[in-house]
């Protein structure tokens, strides 16, 4: 029964995996997971649904027992010293982990004092909580009377109030509108600003492109990708050229001209005028990119073929992810919308 | 997507301050770790909250059992006893105990739809004494079964219920049953934890209710039955707890009946408290 020790000794990483493995049946939902994530960052589990994210978060959050391999959180095992790990953690579940029938301050108060503070402690903590988090004028209704967005606020109040060193937050804005949604980032942001290691899990890029400094991707339970967000976007190439012609009947031409200048792969698009080149596989040097793209151009209109639109873009998560996902699963994936800074020519 | 954010998004909520956010994760500082009967207390309020929020959820412990003893009473009294008055002198504690070990199973259902809400997640990633969740709620329970116990007490005492053991003796034989039954109840622990749904839980609790409160001696003497039934409702705890609750009203020391009662509430926890754990540490 000691007092928890804020900065412990430990200076390794917040979170180290080997191995780790899970099964449901025939179902190896986490089959394999190396993670190694440092303190004081915020780390992105990007993956689809069923891919594993949960089951991985719930293992380390000391809820599931791993069927194989190890994990340490702070350097306690997530096994064997599974109280010293829920002193340290705190977790935002997926669905609100707060108690739907009690008011918003009832349930800070109910968790401040299962954490040790006196009753006029909580209840202070409580009221300076829901101020924080913008929740004052909801503090004495129901929480099942609250929005979407109120309800991720509430869940994450819960989940700092004893300022934890790691927080796992397991989709944290599904399901929000797009304001609520920044309100949660702006949280988080905060929380990491003290010191407080993050997991997120996610299945939006953008989510793990504002907030996340590493991000594993991770699919059919094993992470398929690992690293920061520049280098898994120059994993698959430092960006796209779009090019739409006026003709139709010169795109073959076009596509020869562009693969030599360009030295890359060309793909004819579903449109009869559009085309796509993906290129700097090599470098990953957006620079580089340019400068061969407006060569590429320049030769276009050398041989009298007019474009109409042209544009360059920076691969996005999204494309990322489905280069790594629909490598792995052969399921064809269609072109990812892009998300690209236009350049008319 | 709708169905997440619902009805009070006419409230816009207030932005949330960073600033002040920020100071508060400085300032928290972690108290020390509270201990078991701390945490037991404090679960045990938030099942006092949610009385309070669904008070429609004592419709169990008030009206049901107010129907139990009027019903029986006048029912079997003047077959069995001569008169209802008469019958109710050795019906009554033996309903309370029927009554009250019948409520029981709600706590199996409230197990059962809670442990899928993400709020247990939650509990359970905290550092406490594990089994207090489930104590918290059997605490929560002890004061709905007091209820029951002081509502059919008065209606029995307006039906002409006297006894003889008066107001302590009345008292010992219900706190004996609330020790009991805090026992018994962590057979519905386990099941809310082992079973599927609501429904399930239900369906086995009757499949055992029935048989353990009606196969004993709370309507009639034990005498008249076949040997092999004898057999059973001498040796069935219920009818161990009726006789000692009757026993102590009726102002005696039923020591034996007593002792039985405590062994089975201990022998209750040792078996389906570690297996309601063990649960609870699996789901």
């Amino acid at each position: 029964m000691t007092s928890s020790n804020r900065t412990g000794p430990w200076s390794g990483p917040a979170i180290e995996t080997a191995g780790l493995v899970k099964t449901f049946g025939d179902n190896r939902a986490v089959d394999g997971v190396d993670l190694r994530i440092e303190a004081g960052t915020v780390y992105g589990l990007l993956g689809p649904n069923g891919a594993g994210k949960t089951t991985t978060v719930r293992m380390l959050a000391t809820l599931l027992r791993p069927d194989g391999g190890e994990a340490h959180v702070f350097g306690h095992d997530v096994v064997r010293e599974a109280d010293t790990v829920r002193s340290r953690v705190s977790l935002t579940g997926q669905y609100a982990s707060v108690d739907e029938d009690l008011t918003g301050t009832e349930n800070l108060v109910l968790l401040a004092r299962l954490t040790g503070h006196s009753k006029k402690a909580s209840y202070d903590r409580a009221g300076q909580l829901l101020d924080a988090f913008g929740l004052a004028e909801a503090a004495d209704r129901q929480v099942k009377n609250y929005s979407g967005g109120m309800r991720r606020r509430i869940d994450i109040a819960a989940s700092i109030l004893n300022t934890p060193d790691l927080l796992f937050l397991d989709e944290p804005t599904t399901g929000l509108d797009p304001r609520s949604r920044n309100q949660v980032w702006e949280i988080v942001r905060a929380v990491v600003a003290q010191g407080t290691t993050v997991l997120l899990t996610t299945q939006y890029l953008d989510e793990a492109d504002q907030l996340a400094s590493r991000i594993a991707v991770i699919d059919k339970g094993r992470v398929i990708a690992e690293g920061t967000k520049g280098e898994l976007k120059a994993s698959v190439g430092a960006g796209a050229v779009h090019v739409r012609l006026r003709d139709a009947h010169r795109r073959p031409e076009a596509e020869r001209l562009l693969r030599r200048a360009l030295d890359a792969e060309v793909e004819p698009e579903p449109d009869p005028v559009a085309l796509t080149a993906r290129v700097g596989n090599d470098s990953g040097d957006g620079g580089a990119v340019a400068e061969k793209a407006s060569r590429a151009l320049a030769e276009l209109a050398r041989a009298g073929i007019t474009v109409d639109n042209f544009s360059l873009g920076q691969p996005s998560l999204d494309e990322v992810f489905l280069a790594l996902t629909g490598k792995h699963e052969h399921t064809g994936a269609t072109s990812p919308a892009e998300q690209t800074k236009e350049a008319t020519a | 997507m709708s169905a997440t954010t619902t009805t009070a998004e006419t409230a816009e909520p207030a932005p949330v301050h960073a600033e002040s956010l920020a100071r508060l994760l400085v300032a928290g500082e972690r108290p020390p770790r509270p201990n078991a009967l701390r945490t037991s207390l404090t679960f045990g309020w938030r099942a006092m909250l949610k009385i309070k929020h669904v008070p429609e959820q004592l419709f169990d412990v008030t009206a049901f059992p107010i129907m139990m003893v009027l019903m029986y009473t006048y029912l079997f009294g003047g077959a069995l006893a001569g008169s209802p008055t008469q019958y109710l002198q050795y019906l009554l504690p033996g309903i309370l105990v029927m009554s009250v070990v019948m409520i029981t199973m709600y706590t199996g259902v409230s197990v059962n739809t809670d442990i899928e809400k993400g709020v247990f997640d939650r509990f359970r990633s905290l550092p406490i004494w594990r089994p207090s969740t489930m104590v918290g709620y059997l605490l929560g329970d002890a004061l709905r079964y007091t209820i029951a116990s002081i509502v059919m007490l008065a209606v029995g005492l307006l039906m002409g219920f006297r006894p003889d053991g008066g107001f302590m003796g009345v008292a010992a034989g219900v706190l004996l049953l609330l020790v009991f039954s805090f026992a018994f109840s962590w057979v519905w622990t386990m099941f809310g934890l082992l079973l599927r749904t609501e429904k399930s839980v239900m369906g086995v609790s009757m499949m055992v209710l029935f048989p353990l409160t009606f196969l004993s001696d709370i309507f009639v003497r034990p005498e008249t039955m076949p040997g092999w039934l004898q057999a059973f409702v001498n040796n069935n705890p219920v009818t161990h707890v009726a006789a000692a609750v009757r026993g102590l009203m009726q102002g005696s020391w039923p020591s034996m009946e007593i002792a039985w009662s405590l062994g089975w509430a201990a022998l209750l926890i040792a078996v389906f408290g570690p297996v309601t754990m063990r649960l609870y540490n699996r789901k």
